[in-house]
């Protein structure tokens, strides 16, 4: 297949699929905490931000927004994945290869951690959809932690989103795409460290967005054959508020095209925010839809797709990019953010050191969330054993893998401990039952103590268990999410 | 089947240190204090002891691994001596290593002794610990009263009770165990307090409120065990023996598989079963003059009721509410004022509730002894309701 012929190939984006933590931190909180030093931080304040839950990171909302993606019964199997961000918590560890492990991949997977600037993700997808053959997931996930009273502190969310790439019926293929790279440093992070450093807006403004985003649109849409004029939908992520019409005007792009930056529900996600904007576009577009997606940084990603017969021109916003639960309190995204340090008490010293011997061992059990079904009885169980669990089979080695992380279940027993040490407490926990009969001692995730009760369905969720400050560690499980009434 | 142990042996000594907050004190001093009282109580000069068995369950805390703390604390003169650990069950584990040596044959006098230096870890509650570098991996880093906090709500959906009506029974619990307390000078917590000031504490882990738990208390005790022949020959008139003793362990069906109702101690009424028909026991709501089991939590005691047969299914509640568990009820629990004021030396706990059944059937349990004291059960209980092991033992007169 001819990679500069997209169009006349059935190559393209087969699902789309993205998920924000369920916390919306209230940027007025955030504001008020400021006021006393950063008054002009007031200009900001609408709307809320998406903020990580203490056991969320740029790997499980990921694993999140990839399990929706590759949720439908018609898509594919990946051979490749591409985890694209800014924050990945492990600089030598692949950070794909967890998320792979938590979305039960095979093995014989190629996986790849981009990282470098928040172009990650859109350069990800221009080289997936240039490419042949693979079927590939592209997931960008962003959890970015800007200085306190810093604008970007406002202007920043977390989130991520994913994209199918490969042959088929895909919802919408690529017409053309282009890149220009420059040391344009609007901003720069040193590694390992959390806040930006940035430059005058209005210099970002004049000499970056304005200079260097034109060309590379102008080059993607001459290779798609299409005029500006006829762009449906304009994605581009504000590094600065209002910059989208400026450069809609400058290349020629309607205004009514400029598709809605989710500022006030979201925030900017960073290196997974133009495939955030990109996904909740292609789950409203109708067919033959033209959609440029443009994202600035180290210079510019441009590409230019329609949409086929597949979209379905939806009204309903996507749903995932639901209201959240509104957090006012700003001292606790502080502390989720590891940069206010509290009197958490002795019980908050155990060393969580984890035997990466024994965590490999049980990777697929752990990671995977992945029981055993009895060959002879049927019955399933977590963890698999060699001795069937049931009393009245106890079959020896008859066990198969089996994953529970998508399976249904509900609270058998529950309770809030405020004893136990837990970032956010009270320690919610209880036995979770499934509908196979297989039980299991579980964390509950995003809910309050008035969630729980006793059959309550529940979703499976993949967090972090536990943090291990000493050696920089993290290890990663499975809690169970109580399925929230509408309205909640 | 076998015969089982009923009548084989006799204890001729017991001590128990008093359990506390003993700041001033290390573990060596807790068990010579348990020891003293329970050598004296024999009549016997230690020399006479072959072996020994020391119950302790957290060794990393103070005591310190294999039974030589036991050895060089009491200066055993180079005796076989085990250090044996099943969690918050290790007291009775201790006695049954003690108890079947001689009911083998192997010696004639053993010492089980059980001791637990909690309070040197710089906080309330129990030390936070690791479950293992596997289970650590997946389960949750529970707390005690989180684990056992479970069963109440799953004892509300199953039998329809509100959680204000299960609260108030677990309140009369406390109550009661606070009041009993009051009468035993070796006890840990010796105030009365009163339903409201139950349902009123700070929330440890819902349901549980501060008085829902047992207190975490330094402490030791401590038998010498023989045959009746040899109490005989010792001059013991009044010969107080083991009828049953019962171990039953979780082998991962309530944790892992859905027959269980996550309402009951499932080990609890195994064990209880079994125990029973070792002691010759055919309806232990006539024959047991006293109980004394793991209260660890107010709701712990509350579902055992039911577990050990004493209350009907679903019955607890009321039968707690009508007092037929106080102290002038039918079936006294916790006269000595249990895990809950007694106090809670994991270690020693098993041995502190068989020592408490042991002084009622001689009748030299001082202001808090029961008319009719002829034989009596402990019930104690190591881990967490869905996964542990449960200990029952039944002591009681030679004879009754």
């Amino acid at each position: 297949m001819n990679p500069n012929n997209g169009a006349a190939t059935n190559r393209g984006i087969l699902a789309v699929g993205a998920y924000l933590p369920r916390l919306r931190l209230d940027r007025k909180s955030v504001a008020a905490g400021h006021r006393w030093m950063a008054p002009g931080l007031r200009g900001l304040a609408q709307g809320v931000r998406s903020m990580a839950n203490w056991d969320e990171d740029a790997i499980t909302m990921a694993v999140e927004a990839g399990r929706r993606t590759l949720g439908g019964a018609q898509t594919p199997a990946p051979q490749t994945l591409t985890l694209a961000s800014t924050t990945l918590p492990f600089a030598d560890r692949l950070n794909a290869a967890v998320v792979a492990s938590a979305l039960g991949l095979p093995k014989t997977l190629s996986a790849t951690d981009s990282g470098g600037s928040l172009r990650a993700g859109s350069s990800a997808l221009i080289r997936a959809l240039q490419g042949s053959g693979n079927t590939e997931l592209l997931i960008a996930s962003e959890r970015r932690i800007p200085r306190p009273a810093s604008t970007a502190e406002l202007m920043a969310g977390d989130g991520a989103a994913a994209l199918l790439v490969g042959e088929g019926e895909p919802i919408a293929r690529l017409l053309g795409a282009a890149s220009l790279t420059a040391d344009f440093i609007d901003h720069f992070r040193e590694a390992g460290r959390d806040g930006d450093y940035g430059w005058e807006e209005r210099w970002v403004r004049d000499e970056g967005f304005s200079k260097l985003v034109p060309p590379a649109v102008k080059q993607a849409l001459d290779a798609a054959g299409v005029g500006a004029d006829r762009i449906d939908h304009f994605v581009m992520p504000e590094r600065l508020r209002r910059v989208g019409p400026l450069v809609a005007k400058k290349v020629g792009v309607r205004s009514e095209t400029i598709v809605d930056t989710l500022f006030e529900r979201s925030g900017d996600t960073g290196a997974a925010h133009p495939l955030m904007m990109l996904a909740r576009t292609l789950a409203k577009a109708g067919p033959s839809e033209k959609i440029l997606v443009v994202q600035f940084g180290s210079g510019c990603d441009a590409l230019v797709l329609e949409t086929t017969e597949q979209a379905s021109g939806s009204d309903a916003e996507p749903a995932w990019l639901d209201d959240g639960q509104i957090e006012t309190n700003y001292l606790k995204y502080l502390s989720f953010t590891g940069q206010l340090d509290l009197e958490w008490g002795m019980r908050a010293e155990m060393d969580n050191k984890t035997a990466l011997s024994a965590a490999w061992r049980a990777e697929e059990t752990v990671q995977g969330f992945s029981g055993g079904r009895c060959g002879e009885c049927g019955t399933v169980q977590f963890p698999a054993s060699r001795i069937c669990v049931n009393p009245a089979c106890c079959a020896v080695d008859t066990q198969q893998p089996y994953r529970l992380a998508d399976e249904p279940a509900k609270i058998r027993s529950f309770t809030c401990d405020w004893l136990s040490y837990k970032p956010c407490p009270p320690f919610m926990f209880g036995h979770v039952e499934f509908d196979n009969a297989a039980r299991v001692l579980m964390e509950f995730a995003d809910c309050d103590p008035g969630d729980l009760a006793v059959g309550v369905p529940l979703d499976m969720v993949f967090r972090i268990k536990d943090l291990d400050a000493m050696r920089g560690f993290r290890r990663y499980f499975w809690k169970a999410k109580p399925q929230l009434k509408a309205g909640e | 089947m076998a015969n089982g142990i009923r009548d084989r042996v006799a204890i001729i000594g017991m001590g128990c240190s008093r359990f506390g907050e003993r700041w001033s004190d290390n573990a060596e001093d807790l068990m010579l204090e348990a020891f003293a009282e329970a050598l004296a109580d024999a009549g016997i000069e230690r020399q006479k002891i072959e072996a020994a068995w020391l119950g302790v369950c957290l060794e990393e805390n103070n005591v310190g691994k294999t039974a030589g703390p036991l050895a060089q604390g009491l200066r055993l003169p180079y005796i076989a001596a085990t250090r044996v650990e099943n969690a918050c069950a290790t007291g009775t584990e201790a006695l049954r290593g003690a108890v079947y040596a001689v009911a083998s044959g192997a010696c004639d006098i053993a010492l089980a002794l059980g001791v637990e230096k909690l309070k040197d870890t710089g906080y309330g509650g129990l030390p936070v610990r690791t479950r293992g570098v596997v289970a650590d991996l997946w389960m949750p880093n529970a707390s005690a009263p989180g684990a056992f906090a479970q069963l109440a709500s799953a004892y509300q959906a199953k039998y329809g009770i509100s959680r204000d009506e299960l609260k108030r029974a677990m309140a009369h619990v406390s109550v009661k165990s606070h009041d009993n307390a009051v009468l035993n000078p070796k006890a840990h917590l010796r105030n009365r307090i009163t339903i409201d000031d139950v349902l009123k504490a700070p929330a440890v882990a819902e349901p549980l409120g501060l008085f829902d738990c047992s207190g975490v208390s330094d402490g030791a005790a401590c038998a010498i065990v023989t045959t009746p022949e040899i109490a005989r020959e010792l001059g013991k008139r009044d010969i107080v023996t083991v009828k049953a003793l019962q171990l039953a362990v979780s082998n991962g069906e309530e944790a892992q598989f859905s027959n269980w109702d996550g309402a009951s101690i499932r080990t609890a009424e195994v064990a209880a079963a079994k125990a029973y028909r070792e002691a010759g026991i055919a309806n232990p709501r006539e024959s047991l003059d006293l109980i004394e089991v793991h209260d660890c939590f107010s709701i712990t005691e509350l579902v055992l009721m039911e577990n050990l047969g004493l209350s009907d299914p679903g019955r607890a509640p009321f039968d707690i509410l009508e007092g037929r568990y106080d102290r002038g009820g039918k079936i006294p629990c916790q006269v000595d004022g249990g895990l809950k004021c007694f106090g809670h030396p994991i270690g020693a706990s098993g041995l502190r509730m068989v020592y408490e059944v042991y002084q009622q059937v001689l009748g030299r349990a001082g202001e808090r002894q029961l008319g009719k004291a002829d034989i009596g059960l402990t019930q104690n209980l190591g881990g967490h309701p869905h996964q542990n092991v449960c200990a029952i033992s039944i002591i009681g007169r030679l004879g009754a």
